[in-house]
C-alpha cells in the first residue's frame, strides 16, 4: 500500500473573521485526477493556494508525500500551478517562459533549452518557441502555461480554472489534452473549477465544496447519482428535490410524505425523520410509474441531443425532465400541457436532511 | 467647431513655445540686441559660451546633479511604488499622500526650507545638497510613473515566479524589474530632465557650485547678451529630448498593453 500523495488533516484557513476553509479532510492518491468544484467563494482556490504554499493554513496539517508542508514556502515546494490568468511572463518568449522553473533551479542553459523545447514539442507548439507570448492565441498560451508547469517533472500539478478564459470548443479540446497528459505522465492533478462539465469529464474523483466546507468527495457518478447533501443535489446536475417526512420504512423501501403526495424510495430511515427524495432529471419518465405526479410544462431548453423540460407541479414546485430530443415528438411535452410524470422507487435517491 | 478648436490649440502652443522659439532664433542673430529685422546669422554666441570656463563648470555640475538625482529618485520611487503595490498597512493612504506632497509645495518655500536645513546641518553650498534637494522634488514623479506600470501587472505574476521556485529576491530580479523596465527608464529620463531644468531650488542651495540654469541667471543679471539665448537653447534641447524619450517609453508601453 503506497502512502497517499496529499493529505489535508483538519485544515482550516481564516482571513481575519472570514473562514475560507473549515475542517477540511482530504486524501489524494498518487496518479489521481482530482477536481475541486464549487461556486465562487466556496474555498476551492484557497485550498489550492495552500497546497502551493501561497497561503498557510491557520490550523490543521497539510502533508505532501508524508512531509508536513505547513511552513514550507512556495519556492521550496515542487507544486507548480497553472493559473486562471495563466500568468505567463509577458517580457519573455514562449521558450523562456517554459525555462523559468529550470532556471530557478540552477539548470545549465543548454539543458534548459533542450528540456523546454521537448515540452513545447510535446504540446505541439515548438514552432512558436521564440514568439512573444502576448502574440499567441488563447489555446497556444494555455499550452505554454502547461509546458512551463510540467517542465520540472513534478509529482503534483495544481490547476486553477485554467480553461475558464477559453472558447467552448477549445475547452473540449484542452480537456482531452489534459486527461491524455495526466494518464501518460501518471502524475497527480488537482484541478479547481466551477464547471461541473469540466470536473465530470476529466476527474477520477470530485470534491464538492460549499462555504468553506467539503460537502462531498466521490467519483463523478457517485456525486451525481447519490448526493449526500441538499447542496450537492442542487449544485450537481438537474435534480428534482422533493422534501418531506418518512411515514413508513420496511424491507429497504421508505415512504416519504411530501407536498406532492407519498412516494417510495429505496433506502433506510427512521419513521418521522425529515428526508427528501431526489430524482435526477433523466430518471423522470413521462407517463405514470411506481411513483407518479402531474405537472404543467412551462418551458424547454434545447441543448442538442437532449432537451430539458421545466414543469411546475400544482403547489408550484419546479420539476425538470430530461428527454432525448428525437423522442420529444411522442411525449406531448409542449408548453402549457399538463402531463403525468413517473419513476420507480429504485431510480430515486433518499437524502436525509442534515440536522 | 473643429476649426475653432484647432485654432485654439495653435494659439495655446504658440503662447507657450513662441518665447522659446524666439530665443532660439536670436541665439543665431549677429546683433547684440534682440531687434527685428534680424541682422545676420552667427555662431558667435555659441563660441563665446563654449570658450567660457564658467559655462563648462556649471554644465558639468548640472550633469552630475541630474545624473545622480535621476538614479536616486528612481530607486526611491521604485521602492515606494512596490511597497504600495505589494503591501497594505495601516496609514497607507497617509504614507502615499506625504510621498506625493513635494510637487504641491511652492518651489520658493521648499528652496528656503532646504537652504535653512542644509546650513544648519553644515551641508549648504555643495553639489550633494543640490542632489538631495532635487531628489526630494523628483522622487514623487518617479514613484507615479512606476506605480502606473505596476498597476497593469497581473497579480499572479509574482506568485507564479515563487511557485516556479524563485525566492522573493529572485522574483524581484526576474519578474518585477523586467516588467517595470520601461517605466524605470522613463522615470530616469524624466527625473533627469526635471533636475537639469530646475532653477529655484538650485539657486538657493547651490552656493558656488552653480548649475546651468543658475549660470544663465547670473549672465542675465550682469549683461544683456545673446549668450543667454544660446545656453537656453542648449538646456531646452537637452530637457525636451529627455522628456520626449520618457513620454515615448510610457506611450508605447501603454499602447501595447491596450492592444
Amino acid at each position: 500500500m503506497t502512502q497517499p500523495l496529499v493529505v489535508l488533516d483538519q485544515v482550516e484557513k481564516r482571513f481575519d473573521d472570514f473562514v475560507a476553509v473549515r475542517d477540511a479532510n482530504l486524501t489524494i492518491n498518487e496518479g489521481e485526477f482530482i477536481a475541486i468544484m464549487g461556486p465562487s467563494g466556496c474555498g476551492k482556490t484557497t485550498t489550492l493556494r495552500m497546497l502551493a504554499g501561497l497561503d498557510a493554513p491557520t490550523s490543521g496539517e497539510i502533508r505532501i508525500a508524508g512531509e508536513v508542508m505547513n511552513d514550507v514556502p512556495a519556492d521550496k515546494r515542487d507544486t507548480p500551478m497553472v493559473w486562471q490568468s495563466l500568468a505567463l511572463f509577458p517580457f519573455l518568449n514562449a521558450r523562456e517562459n517554459v525555462e523559468f522553473g529550470l532556471k530557478m533551479r540552477g539548470v545549465a542553459a543548454d539543458e534548459r533549452r533542450t528540456r523546454a523545447m521537448n515540452w513545447l514539442d510535446r504540446m505541439e507548439i515548438a514552432e512558436f518557441a521564440e514568439r512573444n507570448v502576448e502574440t499567441l492565441s488563447g489555446g497556444q498560451r494555455q499550452r505554454v502555461a502547461l509546458a512551463r508547469a510540467l517542465v520540472t517533472e513534478p509529482k503534483l500539478l495544481l490547476l486553477d480554472e485554467p480553461l475558464s478564459a477559453l472558447d467552448a470548443h477549445l475547452v473540449i479540446r484542452m480537456q482531452s489534452v489534459l486527461t491524455k497528459l495526466q494518464r501518460e505522465l501518471g502524475i497527480t492533478f488537482v484541478y479547481v473549477t466551477h464547471s461541473q462539465s469540466e470536473a465530470f469529464a476529466m476527474a477520477d474523483r470530485v470534491v464538492i465544496m460549499s462555504k468553506g466546507d467539503i460537502a462531498q468527495v466521490g467519483t463523478p457518478r457517485e456525486v451525481y447519482r447519490a448526493p449526500k447533501t441538499r447542496f450537492v443535489a442542487e449544485f450537481v446536475g438537474r435534480n428534482n428535490i422533493l422534501p418531506g417526512t418518512v411515514t413508513s420504512a420496511s424491507k429497504g423501501v421508505v415512504t416519504v410524505e411530501t407536498a406532492l403526495g407519498a412516494f417510495t424510495v429505496k433506502g433506510d430511515a427512521p419513521k418521522g425523520a425529515q428526508a427528501s427524495i431526489v430524482v435526477a432529471g433523466d430518471m423522470m419518465q413521462v407517463g405514470a410509474g411506481e411513483n407518479s405526479l402531474t405537472a404543467t410544462v412551462i418551458s424547454e431548453e434545447f441543448v442538442g441531443s437532449m432537451v430539458t423540460a421545466f414543469l411546475e407541479a400544482e403547489d408550484g414546485t419546479e420539476l425538470k425532465v430530461q428527454v432525448q430530443e428525437r423522442a420529444l415528438a411522442d411525449l406531448n411535452l409542449e408548453t402549457g400541457n399538463t402531463v403525468t410524470l413517473g419513476w420507480t422507487a429504485s431510480d430515486g435517491h433518499l437524502l436525509m436532511e442534515e440536522t | 467647431m473643429t476649426i475653432f478648436l484647432r485654432a485654439y490649440l495653435v494659439l495655446i502652443f504658440g503662447f507657450v513655445f513662441l518665447p522659446i522659439i524666439v530665443s532660439m532664433l536670436f541665439s543665431f542673430n549677429s546683433d547684440r540686441f534682440p531687434t527685428l529685422p534680424m541682422s545676420g546669422f552667427t555662431l558667435e554666441w555659441y563660441q563665446t559660451i563654449f570658450a567660457d570656463p564658467d559655462f563648462w563648470r556649471s554644465a558639468k555640475n548640472s550633469l552630475i546633479v541630474a545624473g545622480s538625482t535621476c538614479i536616486i529618485a528612481t530607486f526611491l520611487g521604485f521602492c515606494t511604488a512596490y511597497t504600495d503595490y505589494r503591501y497594505s498597512f495601516r496609514g497607507k493612504s497617509l504614507f502615499l499622500a506625504i510621498i506625493l506632497l513635494p510637487p504641491t509645495i511652492p518651489l520658493i518655500i521648499i528652496a528656503l526650507a532646504m537652504l535653512a536645513w542644509f546650513s544648519r546641518v553644515g551641508m549648504s553650498g555643495q553639489i550633494v545638497s543640490i542632489i538631495a534637494a532635487h531628489t526630494v522634488l523628483t522622487a514623487p514623479f518617479a514613484m507615479a510613473i512606476i506605480r502606473l506600470r505596476l498597476s497593469q501587472i497581473d497579480e499572479s505574476l509574482e506568485a507564479a515566479a515563487w511557485n516556479l521556485g524563485a525566492s522573493e529576491w529572485r522574483a524581484m530580479q526576474e519578474v518585477i524589474l523586467p516588467f517595470c523596465k520601461p517605466a524605470i527608464l522613463s522615470s530616469l529620463f524624466l527625473t533627469a530632465a526635471v533636475s537639469f531644468d530646475e532653477f529655484t531650488v538650485a539657486w538657493f542651495v547651490s552656493g558656488l557650485n552653480k548649475t546651468l540654469p543658475v549660470h544663465v541667471l547670473e549672465i542675465v543679471q550682469g549683461t544683456i547678451d545673446p549668450q543667454v539665448n544660446a545656453i537656453g537653447t542648449l538646456v531646452f534641447g537637452i530637457s525636451i529630448t529627455l522628456v520626449v524619450i520618457s513620454q515615448l517609453l510610457i506611450f508605447f508601453r501603454l499602447q501595447r498593453a491596450a492592444s
